[in-house]
């Protein structure tokens, strides 16, 4: 591995389509996620792409960081558009009016996913569109200043979850955002992590080269929000997964598989103690924390199975 | 063309389908299902070339509009009082994203309490959100005006959606002799759709970039310049349309009006009643007229003033209240654009037909009766409501 950054630029498209001059934050895993999907999505795409971080960072008016066709509309609506789009392509290709038919993607945050969004990204789901749904889930409204979502992790301290004499931050468990989607039986829901980057590749491949609706999970470390220093991204991002806290896995036609599994789940203390937004958590919230984690992983495992 | 009867509902279904429109975005609501549910039909018969996509809500149902027009394809959609309302914020981006969406409204009351029948409220609701607004009083109305709002709203000097009122039921769903036209009639008015800059990864172009308040102003400075000046191609647009159909259409149209005395003001299906109010009038000897607004937005401030000409009394009839404000808001918009003449009618406004209630022939009489004896004891007065216990 000593001589990785030699051989791995080579292993990955060298055009951009998610350009410099962006104003994400440093240390930003939101941002390198969007990079690889763009890189790995290439030129014939359509993408549309809800309020949020990524939306507000790429899109200064006069100024853009995107090289492909985008659109942003609203936060909650998204999917909507692009069940819009994928439609409009479909009748201009059978009508004979276009020649290509470009890759229709749809992206937003955790909020604009599993809250404000979530009907509307539903509606298409079970409606059958041809497109790729990226989910870059930094577990808050950070782009409005860390404010808590149904992604946001339990015990964490966010803005409108703060931690003090009479709570111990978020008292809700994460939405399962992956098994909602398995639940709409689309032919294919992955989770993925910008800390494995050969992974998140093979997943944006494999979910753009499918027909019908697919959904890309991917957690996005937000050093802004989850208090950690900015150097720590890509380490957070392979604790999450070591620890158990965020599974990679791939669900085929509703058959689960895990990209990764390792002997032993390291303690989810380790990625815990790292983080400022979990810093209040007393060893008994830490146990429970423990405990959730290794239910739902079991769960999973037992999906592995069926 | 052959005189046919039709529902108002399927009559604009048939000039969506003769306008060869391609996708079709909408959630059912009623009164406005019979519109969607032909649609959905012609699509399934394949006597319509189009993708009908039957969306989860209204919110979504203008989302994928703003996504397939602004894919260079012709789209539409309808809608109807809360359904308007939950697009709402997706109505201000189809326009000022300047994508040039037809919608349908068979206008209705707005809840609480839930009613499906009609008034304006939806309509008033959307009044500031810069597309293009047209009111039909009727079937053959809301399908000449159906046509025209594609022709209108895709014109390269234009790229502005474009909203046909109808009145909920009045119009929607009463079965009344029309004309239809001929495809080929359709073709040589409505050439096809062209987008100047789409979703084309040929031509990779950024849509939907956000504005700080150093440029935001002037954004909207544009789009308010744009949209005003749209009026030259409704009027030569209209004027087409009844080259071809033979029936034309003004953004303020007249009945009676030229010496009369009394006027009334309104907006959709009730100006054919008050029609027969005025003939019965002047049959007594009374110089009453009517004048009714097809255009509403932009506003036509110009043809109203003419149209006022030497009215002494205007009556103006509002369907929809503006709780706490000037009461009724199309009387205060009429106020408001007669207000810088020297000479102008004395204004009376009334409110009615809230939520389906029938305004009648007598009712129209007694708004010209209370008009007058309000001017009598001496002035405007503040609105009054109209057929209320």
């Amino acid at each position: 591995m000593e001589n990785f950054a030699i051989y791995v630029p080579r292993l990955l498209p060298q055009k951009d389509f998610f350009i410099p001059g962006h104003r994400a934050c440093i240390g930003c895993g939101e941002a390198l996620a969007l990079r690889l999907v763009t890189k790995t999505l290439g030129r014939d795409v359509i993408i549309s792409n809800a309020t949020g971080c990524m939306e507000i960072v790429s899109s200064p008016y006069p100024t853009t960081s995107w090289r492909v066709p985008w659109i942003h509309t609203l936060f909650e609506n998204a999917a909507a558009v692009a069940s819009g789009i994928e439609r409009a392509l479909k009748i201009l290709e059978r009508k004979g009016k276009a020649t290509a038919k470009p890759k229709v993607v749809a992206m937003g945050g955790d909020g604009a996913t599993s809250d404000i969004g979530i009907q509307a990204l539903s509606g298409a789901w079970e409606r059958g569109h041809d497109f790729l749904y990226v989910c870059f889930d930094n577990e808050a409204y950070m782009n409005t200043g860390i404010q808590r979502s149904s992604a946001t992790p339990f015990g964490a301290s966010t803005t409108t979850s703060p931690a003090g004499k009479l709570s111990i931050g978020q008292t809700t468990w994460k939405k399962n955002m992956a098994a909602i989607a398995v639940a709409h039986d689309i032919p294919y829901v992955a989770t993925a992590c910008p800390s494995y980057p050969f992974d998140l590749i093979d997943k944006v491949s494999k979910a753009a080269s499918i027909h019908g609706p697919t959904y890309l999970h991917i957690l996005s470390v937000c050093p802004t929000g989850w208090r950690h220093p900015t150097d720590l991204t890509i380490r957070m991002g392979r604790l999450a997964v070591e620890t158990g806290v965020f599974p990679l896995y791939e669900v085929e036609n509703g058959k689960y598989k895990l990209s990764m599994d390792f002997p032993k789940l390291r303690p989810v203390r380790d990625y815990l103690k790292l983080q400022g937004r979990f810093r209040h958590l007393p060893e008994e919230e830490i146990d429970r924390i423990q405990e959730g984690v290794k239910r739902e992983y079991e769960k999973l495992k037992k999906k592995l199975e069926a | 063309m052959k005189m046919i009867g039709m529902e108002g509902a399927h009559a604009v279904a048939e000039a969506v389908k003769l306008a060869d429109t391609e996708v079709i975005a909408a959630y059912p609501i009623t009164p406005q299902t019979h519109i969607v549910e032909r649609l959905a039909e012609m699509v399934a018969n394949g006597e319509l070339d189009a993708e009908y996509i039957p969306v989860e809500s209204e919110h979504s149902a203008m989302s994928a509009c703003l996504g397939s027009s602004a894919t260079g394809v012709r789209t539409f959609t309808a809608t109807a009082g809360p359904g308007l309302e939950l697009m709402h914020e997706v109505v201000y981006i189809a326009s000022s994203m300047r994508l040039p969406i037809v919608m349908a409204v068979t206008n209705r009351a707005l809840s609480a309490p839930l009613s499906v029948w009609g008034d304006h409220s939806d309509a008033m609701a959307v009044r500031d959100c810069s597309w293009i607004q047209m009111f039909a009083e009727n079937g053959q109305q809301a399908f000449d005006l159906t046509l025209c709002a594609f022709r209108i709203g895709e014109d390269p000097n234009v790229l502005f959606p474009v909203m046909v009122h109808m009145d909920g039921f009045h119009v929607s769903h009463v079965v009344e002799p029309l004309f239809l036209l001929e495809k080929k009639q359709v073709d040589k008015f409505l050439p096809p759709y062209h987008r100047p800059y789409s979703l084309d990864p040929g031509r990779p172009a950024t849509l939907g970039a956000f504005a700080v308040p150093v440029i935001f102003s002037e954004v909207k400075k544009s789009q308010s310049e744009a949209f005003a000046s749209t009026k030259p191609a409704i009027l030569q647009a209209w004027k087409e349309f009844g080259d071809i159909s033979g029936r034309y259409y003004q953004p303020v149209e007249q009945y009676k009006s030229e010496d009369a005395k009394v006027l009334l003001l309104m907006m959709g299906s009730f100006g054919e009643t008050a029609m027969v109010a005025v003939d019965e009038l002047r049959q007594r000897g009374e110089k009453v007229g009517l004048i009714r607004l097809r255009l509403w937005r932009p506003f036509p401030f110009e043809e109203l003033r003419q149209a006022v000409g030497n009215a002494e009394i205007l009556i103006v009839l509002d369907r929809c209240i503006s709780f706490g404000g000037p009461p009724g808001p199309l009387c205060s918009e009429v106020k408001a654009a007669l207000y810088s003449l020297e000479k102008r009618p004395k204004v009376v406004g009334f409110i009615g037909g809230l939520g389906g209630r029938d305004i009648s022939v007598e009712q129209f009489r007694e708004m010209v009766a209370r008009g007058r004896e309000a001017v009598a004891r001496g002035g405007e007065e503040e609105t009054q409501m109209i057929g209320v216990r």
